[in-house]
């Protein structure tokens, strides 16, 4: 009874480093720093590109010069633009759309979330991914049959939506609904079930539980929510160009291509200056709510 | 503050028979403790009775009304959760008057029974912080408090210690009993742990496979336990089993452990036993406590043996000893001179006295 028994285990055989998880450490972040850099210039190089031609004058921008340098820095293109009734009502349309968009959108995925996670009903399951499967339907393919569709109400009702900004208050929330509501669904599951046990018991109704305990829970959620339902109605380009054409009822990003592209003269400054001066709403958006933006709100709810 | 009564509950689920007809009368004031392994639908029936859940058949009736298609926040109940769910918004003044703020009561009643919850709870500088601001048996507290802020009929636990360590656990148990004596609401308590059971309870109730299996005070079920499975669950360390049967030597009865160890049955325990058919497969029972190192001068019906120790845990006051017997491991409890130590002998002593005997088909209590 003198066999000799070798298990050969991989791991010793490994010389062991120490240390080494500080150095991983170390060449993970000169990894993403570098990427990172490459990434950001990658992203804002195109903005630089616009701000410079925007302060450029026609002529400048024509000439055989450094594209990449301001000979006679300008502000003509943004007065021009500022004071230009049409560009002011561009704006106002969009800014229009987009609130009312976002307070729509709100007002219903925020509740269908709730009842969708929270309301075990016939269905409920398959209905929320039913929300989730229509929002994988491009607009592409959605804005001939939307069309016929305001045309047929047209012809029965009299009623007609086309060509009027407020048209795209009923066609933006079929974009932006069921995705907020697929967002909203997955913050809502991740609040502990006691919790609207324990408000049930407290005595608080479906709604009451809805306002008082889950809005505020999951607020960054609906803050997430909130800006890409912003950000899809500000930047949608395909249906205003399609159901609007009157000048007075334009968004901003039709309104600019529409207007400063006239035949085949291209005003590139006023071009570059008005998107520009629409994507700043956004930014400030973000800028503004990415502070509220921060996730564990349901920290000490309970235990962990 | 109500009586509790629970009449032939049945919960199934699809399939599964998670409570197979309970009945339960809890009486005012009462402390009622449902204990038992989980899965045994001991929670199930504290979720039914706040209404958590719906009942597939039977009655519950709290002070006498039928509630059985009333909604939890019409039964005037109050539960504690086991994850504490305290609201992670609000402080913990305003978690505790949720409910009261609901039902609109006036802001200077809220303030009063709030300030008195929190004194009484301990927790009154911590009144205006968040839940994340504390530690987890501060938020227990807090969610104990946002109970007794109602002045609900009854309280429902469920599991509220489990979460907590084990020296926070002893000192909220104290804490619980202590609110109850205070406040006397009747009290529905969930727990798997059979020590928190015990020290907490009026009376016990043990569930097992949906089912209720005894019904008693701590000291009843730790002595006259009625099936194996409430023999061998309440009480630590529990209670041992060995196989064993009846016997007629010289027209005593004796019981037989193994070829060599046969004890004589103290007399009244003879006669309790007398009818036992002598072939019948028998489990004797035996508390920890009842295994001793024997005595020079043994009190009657404590009998001695020899036995070989395979492990010795020293706790201190006491040293609990292992040792098997028939295949049957023995845990007893000796004194720590009594000279016991690892695989070595000792000669020790079973009282008789205390026995149980156990039919070992059915399981039930002889």
């Amino acid at each position: 009874m003198t066999s000799t028994v070798v298990i050969n285990k991989a791991a010793p055989t490994r010389t062991v480093k120490y240390g080494s998880m500080s150095r991983d450490r170390t060449w993970a972040l000169r990894w993403s720093y570098f990427f990172l850099t490459l990434f950001a210039i990658f992203s804002l190089v195109p903005p630089l590109y616009m701000l410079i031609t925007s302060l450029k004058t026609s002529a400048e921008i024509s000439a055989a010069t450094n594209p990449w340098w301001v000979f006679h820095p300008t502000l003509s293109n943004y007065v021009g633009l500022l004071t230009s009734n049409q560009f002011l009502t561009f704006f106002r349309n969009s800014a229009f759309v987009s609130i009312f968009v976002v307070t729509i959108t709100m007002l219903i995925s925020v509740p269908a979330a709730f009842a969708l996670s929270r309301m075990r009903f016939w269905g409920s399951a398959t209905l929320a991914t039913g929300v989730f499967l229509t929002y994988l339907i491009p607009d592409t393919l959605l804005f001939l049959p939307l069309f016929k569709m305001f045309a047929v109400f047209d012809d029965w009702t009299g009623i007609q939506l086309i060509n009027h900004w407020y048209v795209l208050l009923l066609l933006y929330p079929t974009l932006t609904v069921p995705f907020c509501t697929w967002i909203m669904i997955g913050y809502f599951a991740s609040i502990p079930k006691e919790l609207d046990e324990a408000a049930i018991i407290d005595g608080a109704s479906w709604f009451q539980t809805l306002t008082r305990i889950f809005i505020p829970v999951a607020l960054p959620g609906i803050i997430a929510a909130t800006i890409f339902a912003f950000t899809v109605s500000w930047a949608q380009f395909l249906y205003p160009l399609v159901f609007t054409t009157s000048t007075d009822q334009l968004v901003l990003p039709v309104g600019i291509i529409t207007s400063l592209i006239k035949g085949d003269v291209f005003n590139w400054g006023q071009i570059m200056t008005g998107a520009l001066l629409g994507a700043a709403p956004p930014l400030i958006i973000y800028a503004f709510l990415m502070d509220y933006y921060i996730a564990g709100l349901t920290a000490g709810a309970t235990k962990g | 503050m109500a009586d509790v009564t629970l009449r032939k509950v049945i919960k199934r689920y699809d399939e599964v028979e998670a409570v197979r007809g309970i009945d339960l009368d809890i009486a005012d004031h009462e402390f009622v403790v449902l204990v038992g392994p989980s899965g045994c639908g001991k929670s199930t029936t504290l979720r039914m009775i706040a209404g958590l859940e719906d009942i597939t058949d039977g009655d519950i009736m709290i002070g006498g009304d039928v509630v059985n298609d009333v909604p939890p926040k019409d039964r005037d109940i109050a539960m504690v959760f086991q994850n504490y769910a305290l609201y992670p918004h609000m402080t913990v003044a305003e978690n505790m008057s949720f409910g009261l703020r609901l039902k609109h009561f006036p802001k200077a009643e809220i303030k009063t029974r709030v300030d008195e919850a929190a004194r009484m709870l301990d927790i009154v500088e911590l009144v205006d912080r968040k839940p994340k601001q504390l530690s987890g048996g501060q938020r227990q507290r807090v969610a104990m408090g946002r109970a007794i802020v109602r002045h609900p009929k009854v309280f429902l636990f469920d599991e509220p210690l489990s979460n907590l360590d084990a020296k926070l656990r002893v000192q909220m148990r104290i804490e619980i009993k202590k609110v109850h004596q205070k406040v006397r609401t009747t009290t529905v308590y969930v727990t798997h742990d059979q020590v928190e059971a015990m020290t907490l309870a009026d009376r016990v109730v043990v569930m097992n496979h949906g089912r209720i299996e005894q019904i008693g005070t701590p000291n009843d079920l730790y002595h006259n336990p009625a099936t194996r499975f409430v023999a061998g669950f309440i009480g630590s360390p529990a209670m041992n089993f060995v196989p064993c049967r009846l016997e007629d030597v010289a027209g005593k009865l004796h019981i037989r452990l193994t070829d060599r160890i046969a004890f004589a049955l103290p007399p009244s325990r003879a006669a309790r036993y007398r009818g036992v058919a002598r072939n019948e497969k028998l489990l004797l029972g035996l508390r920890p406590e009842h295994v001793a190192e024997a005595k020079p001068h043994p009190e009657p019906g404590v009998e001695a043996f020899d036995a070989v120790l395979d492990v010795t845990e020293p706790m201190g006051m006491e040293t609990l000893i292992y040792f098997t017997l028939e295949g049957a491991q023995i845990c007893g409890r000796v004194n720590p001179n009594a000279g016991a130590r690892d695989g070595g002998p000792l000669r020790l002593a079973v009282d008789l006295n205390n026995m149980h005997l156990l039919n070992e088909g059915t399981g039930a209590v002889i």
